[in-house]
């Protein structure tokens, strides 16, 4: 019998999103990235196309506080910088995107006030030459204040802002329409909902071409094989025609670090620092080979596997 | 599995009614639903046996490797996607012991591979294999290690391509079923007549591409060497990824029989091989194959490994009830805490960490953690205080009071009021809990 290699072919495609602007595009960025365009599953060259790879951001946190000690010592005294801590990113780690999380914004906790974190979004803006992302602190009252804030002083930037919600989305969605950025849609691992979040968006006006989706990543040994299935199933339900699932994926893997189980002390596993490198190393991996079109992290050794790993993946290129 | 169709074509058609059916075609319908078993025809020829067992089989041959407690079955695999049903069996990794080294390096590396084991959620996950390969250095050494691996339990995999150094290997451990790795085109005869002389399973590689590696396999086959293990080329993780995925596709969805085995991935241990490492276990490698790799990467390689072959029906659970940590006594605080693995063992480890003994009441959540539990509306108030109830809390612990996850805090009241207990709110992370636990006493 001779063996002919079954091949998949697929009536969809995973939609491009372009994050970030340059100059010719009124931004200020020296590059836009690019998330999504596969029509197969991902790094399945010899099924389809896969015009852009993976992209891979990282994160900036404005309030050290939630940054674990093991990571305060790798990554460096920038992180008490969130600027400092951005520039680095940029230039010295080699991400694709940079995401601000504006943490201290939240009222029970620091409770900056907008015009603070603004400020720190405009300096991180001019600080930088990679895309942005921004995330709001998770209380809807002071985001939807704070989003309008931030798309205003990004205008032209085309940043992406974060996160719509089932229940609170519409002021983020809003700031996001006001000056062409785009938004990221999270949803609660569930393919329904994810499906659910992206129509409240498009009926609310958001254009498709500007939703990037998070499913929301579990950490490895934390519920990983959940949302590795979800993606998985995700793109499959895209790639087989259903285009309102045709968005870009993008997981937050620097989730790693709360698992309780990268950095606890047990020498039978090793040094804690290191294996806390591999545990985001691998929850990122996991996420691209299911199918996740852009992954955000934080530690830049981690980074630097991970990106080796997507060129092995693209055989090299 | 065939149909009554596909049955009745093999059968004789003699419609003689010895197989107590009054038609053939009546006994295949049997067949089809297993109802009977085609012995009860005493006139199917061989071929026709031969034929339909083979189109009974799984899509993916179960091969076992090794013997006693410690044996590990590959393939068998019915699935492209987990989610579709669940992955069954676990990549088997294993270390390379390589007598380029030298013999101590080898017995190091065998060392190392047996005593890399960890208890992750309540199971037991360990490196489970070790493999002696001859390269470049001396076959005694090579003999030796195999000598010293065979005096341990774990599965083994002998390396070698010269099949005089492979019958020698055999020699020393003919009751331990290890894997022979491998027959290459070069030397398939002489390695499937090994194979078939110690009944012990083979790898087949070195082929050039997947259309000659299912020759060989069919060559195998029909020698009579059925416990076969492939090893498509991979020369970067694309290619990896890739040949691994036709050849799952192969024989899954297109029931294609030569590429219908295990697969195995031989890896090193540089930065991009452990990642590759993380891609066999996600993408279809049966077996996985390093050299002597840290800890640090291990772990995290095991869980992503137990991740991945979770049954996506069933989470990891423990059985809900009234656990003892140490040697609790009426004096002893009570905790509550919910039935899924990861949640219970993490709580466990913590509270172990203060020493102070505790009764942990593990509440019924159907295996779902603490918040999704709470969300999904499967933690409530009412089924902690049922849970109290029925395991008679109150007559164990008189302290009268319970601590409950932080996350839950939202609870209290209601649970007051429906327990009588005085509601200690605990830490949102149970890493808090040996602080907590230490300054409320025993
Ligand atoms: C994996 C996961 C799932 C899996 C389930 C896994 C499982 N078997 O439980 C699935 C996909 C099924 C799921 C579903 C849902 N989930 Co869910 N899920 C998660 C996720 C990613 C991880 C949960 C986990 O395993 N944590 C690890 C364990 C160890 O944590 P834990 O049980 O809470 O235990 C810790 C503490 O509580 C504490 N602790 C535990 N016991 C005790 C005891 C004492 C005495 C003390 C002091 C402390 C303590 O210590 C532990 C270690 O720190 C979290 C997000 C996240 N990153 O945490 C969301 C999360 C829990 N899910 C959430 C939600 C809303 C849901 C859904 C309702 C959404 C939906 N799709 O409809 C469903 C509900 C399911 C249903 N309908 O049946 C929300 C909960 C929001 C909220 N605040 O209520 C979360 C927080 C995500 C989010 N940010 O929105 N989920
Ligand atoms: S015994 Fe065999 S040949 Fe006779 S009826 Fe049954 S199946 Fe047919």
């Amino acid at each position: 019998m001779a063996f002919e290699s079954p091949k998949e072919r697929y009536p969809g495609r995973i939609r491009e999103v372009v994050v970030g602007a340059t100059r010719d595009q009124g931004g200020t960025r020296r590059a836009r990235a690019v998330a999504g365009g596969s029509s197969g599953l991902q790094f399945h060259r010899f099924d389809a196309e896969m015009p852009n790879r993976p992209l891979v951001a990282m994160d900036v946190i404005d309030t050290v506080r939630v940054v674990p000690e093991h990571l305060l010592s790798s990554i460096g005294p920038v992180v008490k910088e969130p600027v400092e801590w951005a520039k680095k990113v940029d230039r010295e780690w080699g991400a694709d995107i940079c995401v601000l999380k504006l943490q201290s914004a939240n009222p029970e906790e620091e409770n900056r006030s907008v015009e603070e974190c603004v400020s720190l979004v405009t300096e991180v803006i001019k600080s930088t030459t990679i895309p942005l992302i921004v995330y709001g602190c998770g209380f809807e009252e002071k985001d939807s204040k704070l989003m309008e804030a931030v798309s205003n002083a990004g205008k032209g930037e085309r940043l992406f802002l974060g996160m719509a919600e089932e229940k609170a989305f519409k002021s983020v969605a809003a700031a996001s329409m006001s000056n062409g950025h785009g938004i990221v849609a999270f949803s609660n691992l569930d393919i329904n909902l994810a499906k659910q979040m992206n129509i409240l968006l498009l009926d609310f006006g958001v254009k498709p071409e500007n939703i990037l989706m998070d499913p929301l990543m579990a950490a490895l040994g934390m519920g990983l094989e959940y949302s590795y299935s979800v993606i998985e199933r995700l793109r499959l339900a895209a790639l087989m025609g259903d285009s309102v699932l045709q968005m870009p994926i993008i997981c937050d893997c620097s989730c790693a670090w709360a698992a309780p189980e990268a950095l606890e002390e047990d020498s039978a596993r090793g040094k804690p620092e290191i294996r806390g490198v591999f545990w985001e190393a691998i929850t990122a991996y996991a996420a691209v080979v299911a199918g996740a079109d852009a992954v955000i992290m934080r530690h830049p050794q981690a980074v630097s596997k991970l990106k080796a790993s997507i060129a092995d993946l693209r055989g090299g290129a | 599995m065939p149909t009554a169709m596909d049955i009745y074509k093999l059968l004789p058609k003699k419609n003689c009614g010895e197989c107590k059916f009054p038609t053939c075609l009546a006994f295949a319908m049997q067949l089809a639903n297993q109802k009977v078993a085609l012995e009860a025809c005493p006139y199917v020829s061989p071929e026709a046996k031969a034929a339909l067992e083979e189109s009974g089989a799984p899509p993916i041959r179960l091969v076992t490797i090794g013997t006693g407690e410690l044996a590990v079955k590959i393939g068998d695999e019915t699935q492209l996607f987990r989610h579709d049903k669940t992955f069954y069996h676990p990549t088997m990794l294993g270390f390379v012991a390589d007598d380029a080294d030298g013999l101590d390096a080898m017995k190091a590396s065998i060392a190392a591979a047996q005593s890399m084991s960890f208890e992750r959620v309540g199971q037991m996950v360990r490196v489970d294999s070790v493999a002696l390969r001859h390269s470049t250095g001396r076959p005694e050494d090579f003999l030796e290690a195999v000598k010293t691996a065979a005096g341990g339990k774990l599965p083994m995999v002998l390396m070698a391509e010269d099949p005089k150094v492979m019958g020698d290997a055999v020699a020393v451990c003919a009751d331990k079923r290890p894997l022979l790795y491998r027959a290459t085109p070069q030397s398939i005869d002489s390695m499937i007549a090994l194979a078939k002389a110690c009944c012990f399973p083979l790898v087949l590689g070195g082929a050039s591409n997947l259309d000659e590696l299912a020759q060989m396999a069919d060559k195998a086959k029909k020698a009579g060497v059925s416990d076969l293990v492939l090893e498509p080329a991979a020369s970067n993780a694309s290619s990896m990824l890739e040949n691994l995925t036709i050849v799952r596709r192969a024989a899954v969805k297109k029931k294609f029989r030569p590429l219908g085995f295990p697969t195995i991935s031989v890896l090193g241990n540089s930065e991009s091989d452990l990642m590759k490492a993380a891609l066999g276990v996600m993408k279809y490698s049966s077996i996985v194959l390093l050299r002597d790799v840290p800890r640090e990467f291990l772990f995290p390689l095991m869980a992503l490994r137990q991740n991945i072959f979770t049954d996506p029906q069933v989470p990891i659970q423990v059985k809900a009830g009234l656990y003892t940590i140490g040697e609790p006594t009426e004096e002893s605080p009570v905790l509550f805490t919910t039935n899924f693995s990861l949640t219970y063992f993490t709580v466990r480890a913590d509270v172990e960490k203060s020493k102070v003994p505790v009764w942990l009441l593990v509440v019924d959540t159907d295996g779902q953690s603490v918040m999704t539990a709470f969300a999904a509306g499967k933690l409530t108030p009412e089924s902690v205080a049922k849970s109290v109830e029925t395991e008679k809390v109150k007559e164990k612990s008189k302290r009268n009071a319970i601590v409950i996850p932080g996350m839950v805090s939202r609870m209290s009241g209601k649970l007051n009021e429906l327990t009588g207990l005085k509601i200690v709110v605990g830490p949102r992370e149970s890493s808090g809990l040996p602080k907590m636990l230490k300054s409320i006493g025993p």
